[in-house]
């Protein structure tokens, strides 16, 4: 059984003008435990979108999305808040640590929604994690005094802390470069695996998609598979020579329009 | 319990990081209720030595004054008749409290010479009547009717007058007249305007000096007059039945009865009070609106950071009682310092010397417990109320958004 499972879902966001702008048209998408998928498109596709209702953030406007099986509408605004903090972890862009929060501090704060033993432990939680993602030494830093590559490692640290069964990575390398970023997504997709997390990550860059088991194109507000494995090995192997590392754009990219 | 301890650690965790800001904004809440608190504490001595004063210048609420006296020569009654007929006036009607007062001439051997002083002859449950508190030594009890020397309370400039600083070295005065006697003083109270010379002697005692003929040719003796502590709304009903009682029970002489507090005092005093009150409310609301005004503009610039808890698992109630807790608990804190600092002041200063011109209070009303729950519990009112629409706003803010941008 998956995981995670939408099938036809629309997401429609009404403007001030009055008008509906539809966002997502009809979504089907399967995730099993511990599986990587990628989402590649254009800034403004609704990758983000996609990745809010996956998280219960965001709701549908119609179509059906399971956790587990269970249909997500039915779904109190509570069991969502706790469905969310236990089964999710998100990393975002842009990192979204809490500023003058120390790493340690950052990397606990999902544990104060947590219950029982894993709420009073949440300090040694949090280093333990720390640690791992190699930043033990770090733990007492303020995220002001840390590198974008370190930041994002605090970041990953936090949305793994809680042991969730599925990583929800939003652009997690949209702000780091491009060896930085690769290395954050090698840790990233190293880490899951170990604890058996499933990895979703939404991303314009092709090279992270790389990464995924499964990669989609999200156009037009629908999900596409994206095979085009030597499309995506060219594309890396022309910028990094690695032939996993790379920038390359999905889609057409009108000249100026810089990705999100 | 991990829920309640999870909101309170976030509290705690968010008061911890923005100390700056919040300390900022506890400056008008702590203003505010060490200044309620100290104002509700000082209005209740300012009270308290109102009332006092009052009290020793016309006796407790409710006093009635009786005089009797013979309408044909102006000469009081019979002592004996007239005591007789005040024992069983207060036995009848089970008055607690019954002081007799009388005015007389008395002479006194003083450094410069000697003085008539016009003496206030009273029985010991005066003082209780009317508070008087020695600010040096006692005053007056039944003892004193036997003793073999007339015990004195006098004001300072007596003592001033005799030349000796304090009581220290027990003086003593010579009552002159026929039977001159050494009187000693046994108490010093804060009364008298300038140099007036002020001196309290207990009614009578059986000593010879004390005997009319020794008053002295001339010596003049006002009529008693009896003074009762009833309760004020019997007052009227007293003065009515004393005059008609005591008239029955010493014919030929006329029996005046009237009260002699100040009747509107109470009233005076809670229009005070209310004012005072009143006045602190309106330092607390501003002080709160500073809260708010600081608390509105952060909980905008918190907007990405409370969405980000959201990601946590964090529900719109956690949302909101983190919010609303951090102003709780930083203004609760606050409050406890205001009213530390105004139990400090109040204490430390010398109020009811200044109040009451030196004159110690019979009541020391110290510092109200009132005034201290009251201002804690303002404080934490004011912060769940400066709470209340941060909270809101953080409730409502668009979670995705708040993430994305």
């Amino acid at each position: 059984m998956s995981l995670l499972s939408l099938t036809g879902v629309r997401r429609e966001v009404p403007l001030p003008d009055g008008s509906v702008l539809p966002v997502l048209t009809g979504v089907d998408l399967d995730v099993a435990p511990g599986e990587h998928v990628a989402v590649v498109g254009r800034s403004g596709s609704g990758k983000s979108t996609l990745l809010n209702i996956l998280g219960l953030l965001d709701t549908p406007t119609a179509g059906a999305y399971l956790l587990d099986g269970e249909p997500t509408d039915r779904l109190r605004a509570r069991r969502r808040a706790r469905l969310r903090g236990e089964v999710f972890g998100f990393v975002f862009q842009q990192f979204n640590l809490l500023p003058r929060r120390t790493a340690a501090e950052n990397v606990a704060a999902p544990l104060l929604y947590a219950r029982g033993r894993a709420f009073l432990t949440r300090g040694r939680a949090a280093r333990e994690v720390l640690d791992r993602v190699g930043l033990g030494a770090r733990a007492d830093q303020v995220p002001e005094r840390l590198s974008g590559g370190e930041q994002q490692r605090v970041a990953i640290a936090r949305a793994l802390v809680r042991r969730p069964r599925v990583v929800l990575a939003d652009e997690p390398t949209g702000a780091l470069d491009v060896e930085t970023g690769a290395r954050v997504m090698a840790l990233l997709t190293e880490i899951t695996a170990e604890t058996g997390a499933a990895l979703v990550t939404i991303t314009h860059d092709l090279s992270v998609a790389a990464l995924a088991g499964r990669r989609y194109r999200l156009e037009a507000g629908l999900l596409a598979p994206l095979d085009a494995p030597a499309d995506l090995h060219a594309a890396t192997a022309a910028r990094t020579g690695t032939g996993l590392v790379g920038t390359g754009q999905v889609g057409a990219v009108p000249p100026g329009e810089a990705p999100a | 319990m991990i829920a309640v301890l999870g909101v309170l650690t976030e509290a705690w965790g968010e008061v911890r990081v923005h100390k700056s800001r919040v300390v900022l904004s506890l400056v008008g809440v702590f203003l505010a209720v060490f200044a309620m608190t100290t104002v509700t504490a000082l209005g209740l001595i300012v009270a308290q030595v109102q009332q006092e004063q009052a009290e020793r210048a016309g006796g407790r609420a409710a006093t009635v004054s009786v005089s009797a006296f013979d309408p044909a020569t102006g000469l009081p009654p019979d002592p004996e008749e007239w005591d007789a007929a005040v024992a069983g006036l207060v036995e009848r009607h089970g008055i607690a409290t019954a002081a007799t007062i009388s005015w007389a001439d008395g002479l006194y051997r003083l450094p410069s010479g000697t003085r008539l002083v016009s003496t206030r002859r009273v029985t010991p449950s005066y003082g209780s009547l009317h508070r008087v508190v020695p600010i040096e030594g006692r005053w007056l009890h039944e003892a004193d009717r036997t003793s073999l020397s007339p015990a004195l309370v006098v004001n300072e400039a007596f003592l001033a007058a005799l030349g000796v600083p304090d009581l220290s070295s027990r003086p003593t005065v010579v009552l002159g007249g026929p039977r001159p006697v050494r009187a000693a003083i046994v108490g010093v109270v804060r009364e008298g305007y300038g140099d007036e010379l002020v001196v309290y002697r207990i009614d009578r005692s059986g000593g010879p000096w004390d005997q009319p003929a020794a008053a002295g040719a001339g010596a003049y003796q006002a009529p008693p007059s009896l003074e009762l502590w009833v309760p004020p709304e019997q007052a009227d009903e007293v003065v009515a039945t004393v005059r008609n009682d005591l008239q029955l029970a010493l014919p030929g002489v006329q029996v005046d009865a009237w009260r002699v507090d100040s009747e509107g005092m109470a009233e005076t005093l809670a229009v005070l009070r209310l004012a005072i009150r009143g006045a602190g409310v309106v330092v607390l609301v501003l002080g709160g609106l500073g809260v708010l005004n600081i608390g509105l503009v952060t909980v905008r610039q918190r907007i990405r950071e409370i969405g980000v808890r959201r990601s946590f698992g964090a529900g719109s109630g956690r949302i909101f009682a983190a919010v609303m807790l951090e102003s709780v608990c930083a203004t609760a804190v606050a409050g406890v310092a205001a009213v530390g600092a105004s139990i400090v002041l109040v204490r430390a200063l010398p109020l009811q010397d200044w109040l009451g011109q030196g004159i110690p209070l019979a009541d020391d009303p110290g510092f109200p417990v009132a005034a201290a729950v009251e201002g804690l519990v303002a404080a934490t009112a004011v912060g769940a109320l400066a709470g209340l629409l941060p909270a809101i706003i953080a409730v409502r803010a668009r979670v995705i958004d708040a993430i994305r941008y």
